[in-house]
């Protein structure tokens, strides 16, 4: 204990970077001219001085083991001097000199499990959080459905057919903490019913004012109940956040009988062609199944293919709708539209169709 | 030392099909390690009960910071009593996450030794992520990735871990070293990022192109993307090999303009680039023949989050153009200036976002010292309701004209 005080430092923040740039990255920085996507899952790009780095983008989930992140070691080291990196969206990715590793890096990979894939006008992975594995508040299973889904939608992370990117992302509840409000697809953990209030004990483990606070549409107030200082929810205010359980733990909402997904789609982060755009509500509910979530992984796939059918070339998904307008984009998905699709938060008003501009 | 793995058929359904299974992942790791091997049931509960069986949160940490590790517990602690206690770590990776191989076996030893032997490649933040641990291994497990330069990251209410795009690294089209600025603005803001003391989180993101491979415009409330203000550089013979190869140019790249600004006449390409919106899409299009221009740096927004409280917010426009030199000083000069009011009049739990809703970006502007220019909107305002901010009073006479101003 006297060693760690002694020995301790703090606040000295990640290592350098330049520590882990191969030498073609560090003699060529800042001197990149194009690239090139010579097959799914292998780019180059090509620098002012003519020096070619090679990327091979492999699957990975985003839950690794140690043994997993060691075998990539091993083929990091077999084919490319030991230098590797991981995307923003949970891929690892292999950066070689020698053209010629190409190939047998891809046939260690795939042996090994792991598809190449994922680059351009592809399926790239699924943007998760941690779900059952590992958070209090999921009203679902992250990684259960990103595989399910993934082994169906999979021959469109190995090549590139769609019309252009297509970005999945999945939140297990919503404090989405892997902000997938601007996805293509986002698939979202939902609660249907509101929380059971702990009374005997709530004052002891939350703050009152705090949890009257939480609630975005002000459904929680003080209250004494069966004698205990506590709050009360009017149950028709309540949209089932679950933000109060956030910061009260004697609030809980999740419920096998009543949580399940909805599908969002049409959102984009990119400033390309259109300006970034939300995700929008497609499918109000539809039931937790685990293994695999069939329904969940069929819905998925139906408006992956919808998509894919209809829209022009880079074509993202939000921008087709907005093209063919929403109603047809409801016919088409063959999904009924009802009073859930209808916004009622606060600036609601601002997507109502104020406009003769309807499509027959 | 091989556990025997708890029975597990759906789960071991998931071990079937294409893509890497999370499964395997866990069983690996429970070969050495009966904290896996505990999740692994407790796992398999959840799917056949459909319901999560983790307590809420915890307050857990290492000494002197404030953050960087999420308490976790088990409500089944007698069950599974080896997660009975299964905390996060949450280590700031390097910039771009480019690794060595040294690094990563260094990090997978130590978790080897004090963990789970599980991780996330990475948390939707940038950090690794350590999944599981109890808390007498906190400490060690700091102290041993001390020695290998590797500093925990940030949660709760602070600076998060910033993240960035691989930038200049490998990317043709960074308008500005996003691997550069992430990490001096990771170590300026190294205070702010273990102690947590603002009202809420504040997350910066550093993307090199309006592509935004970071997605920075709708995850982080300072987003710093880069772009450029002169014009698009055009290699001309690059754009006949295009057009001759096949590629329509009119319908991939002319009609999808939005400031309609390039012209194609089957010979030649134009582009009047002062009402170009540096989009990047002709220039994704075709990256042999265009390319941003050489006057870079980066547009500064503020304020995206997600829905939790009052609604998801992508950031909006604060600085049009800024260019990215270190040491960064104006910018920094500024974030501070945004803490301080931010700080002294957010709410509990009130991203800047919110905060800027709540008050008005034009009375956020005043206090933050900004002039508000016509970039930061998207138009002017629609509604008529004007807090006008002076008024005269009567006898106000000629030569002295005596302006009152409202009492704030």
């Amino acid at each position: 204990m006297a060693q760690a005080t002694q020995e301790r430092r703090t606040d000295y923040g990640p290592p350098h970077y330049q520590k882990f740039l191969p030498p073609i990255i560090k003699e060529n920085y800042g001197k990149w001219k194009y690239h090139e996507v010579l097959k799914p899952g292998v780019m180059v790009h090509v620098s002012e001085t003519g020096a070619q780095l090679y990327t091979v983008r492999s699957a990975s989930g985003r839950l690794l083991s140690i043994n997993k992140i060691r075998m990539y070691c091993d083929l990091a080291d077999k084919y490319c001097d030991g230098f590797l990196r991981f995307t923003s969206r949970h891929n690892v990715e292999f950066l070689l000199t020698k053209k010629e590793n190409i190939e047998p890096l891809i046939k260690d990979l795939k042996a090994l499990g792991h598809p190449v894939g994922g680059i351009r006008n592809s399926i790239s992975s699924i943007v998760h959080t941690q779900g059952w594995i590992h958070c209090h508040s999921a009203a679902t299973d992250a990684s259960g459905i990103v595989k399910s889904v993934m082994d169906e939608l999979i021959t469109y992370f190995e090549n590139m057919k769609l019309p252009g990117k297509l970005r999945i992302a999945l939140a297990c509840c919503l404090n989405m903490c892997g902000a997938v409000h601007c996805s293509d697809i986002a698939i979202l953990g939902i609660h249907r019913r509101p929380p059971r209030v702990d009374h005997a004990n709530l004052k002891k483990v939350c703050e009152i004012p705090n949890v009257s606070a939480s609630c975005p549409t002000a459904a929680i107030r003080p209250a004494t109940v069966d004698g205990h200082p506590s709050v009360e929810v009017l149950e028709e205010r309540c949209m089932y956040c679950a933000n109060c359980y956030t910061v009260c733990p004697a609030m809980p909402l999740n419920d096998p009988l009543n949580d399940g997904v909805s599908i969002w789609v049409g959102g984009k982060v990119s400033n390309a062609r259109h300006e970034p755009m939300f995700s929008k509500l497609a499918i109000p509910f539809l039931p937790n199944n685990p293994p695999r979530w069939p329904e969940v992984t069929g819905a998925v796939k139906n408006l992956v293919e919808l998509w894919a059918k209809n829209a022009h070339k880079y074509e993202r998904m939000g921008e087709w709708i907005e093209r063919i307008g929403w109603p047809r984009f409801f016919k088409m998905a063959g999904i009924e539209f009802q009073k859930e699709h209808i916004d009622d938060f606060k600036h609601a008003g601002l997507t109502f169709k104020r406009s003769t501009h309807i499509t027959f | 030392m091989a556990n025997t793995l708890p029975k597990t058929p759906k789960l071991d359904e998931l071990e079937k099909g294409g893509w890497p299974s999370f499964v395997k992942e866990i069983k690996m790791a429970a070969e050495n390690s009966p904290m896996a091997a505990d999740l692994l049931g407790q796992l398999e509960q959840s799917y056949t009960e459909k319901i999560g069986h983790w307590k809420h949160g915890g307050i857990v940490g290492v000494m002197g910071y404030g953050g960087g590790v999420i308490g976790r517990y088990s409500d089944l602690a007698a069950k599974f009593p080896n997660i009975s206690h299964f905390h996060t770590m949450r280590i700031n990776q390097p910039a771009g996450w480019f690794y060595n191989t040294k690094a990563l076996r260094d990090i997978c030893n130590i978790w080897e030794k004090h963990g789970s032997g599980l991780t996330n490649m990475h948390g939707s933040t940038g950090d690794i992520i350590l999944l599981g641990t109890k808390t007498s291994e906190l400490e060690p497990v700091f102290a041993e990735l001390m020695k290998i330069d590797f500093d925990i990251g940030g949660s709760g209410s602070d600076v998060r871990t910033p993240s960035c795009c691989c930038g200049m690294a490998r990317c043709e089209w960074a308008c500005y070293d996003t691997m550069a600025a992430c990490y001096d603005f990771t170590m300026t803001y190294q205070d702010e990022l273990h102690r947590p003391a603002f009202p809420y989180k504040f997350k910066f993101k550093f993307s090199g192109c309006p592509n935004d491979c970071v997605a920075s415009i709708a995850r982080s409330d300072m987003s710093i993307i880069g772009t450029w203000r002169d014009d698009i550089q055009i290699d001309k013979n690059a754009v006949t090999e295009y057009a001759t190869s096949g590629m329509d140019i009119k319908s991939e790249v002319v009609d999808y303009c939005p400031g309609k600004c390039i012209e194609w006449d089957g010979k030649e390409l134009n582009i009047d680039n002062s009402y170009c919106r540096h989009c990047m899409h002709c220039i994704n299009a075709m990256p042999k023949a265009l390319r941003p221009g050489k006057d870079r740096g980066a547009t500064i927004l503020l304020g995206s989050k997600a829905p939790i409280i009052e609604g998801a917010l992508l950031s909006s426009v604060l600085i049009p153009f800024y260019k990215m030199e270190p040491p960064y000083q104006e910018l920094k000069d500024l974030i501070e200036r945004i803490w301080d009011v931010w700080c002294e009049e957010g709410k509990n739990r009130e991203r800047v976002g919110e905060f800027i809703q709540r008050v008005g970006l034009g009375n956020f502007l005043d206090a933050i010292e900004l002039e508000p220019v016509a970039e930061m909107v998207a138009h002017p305002r629609e509604n008529p309701y004007v807090f006008y901010e002076e008024y005269f009073e009567e006898g106000d006479g000629e030569g002295e004209e005596e302006e009152k101003e409202e009492n704030e």
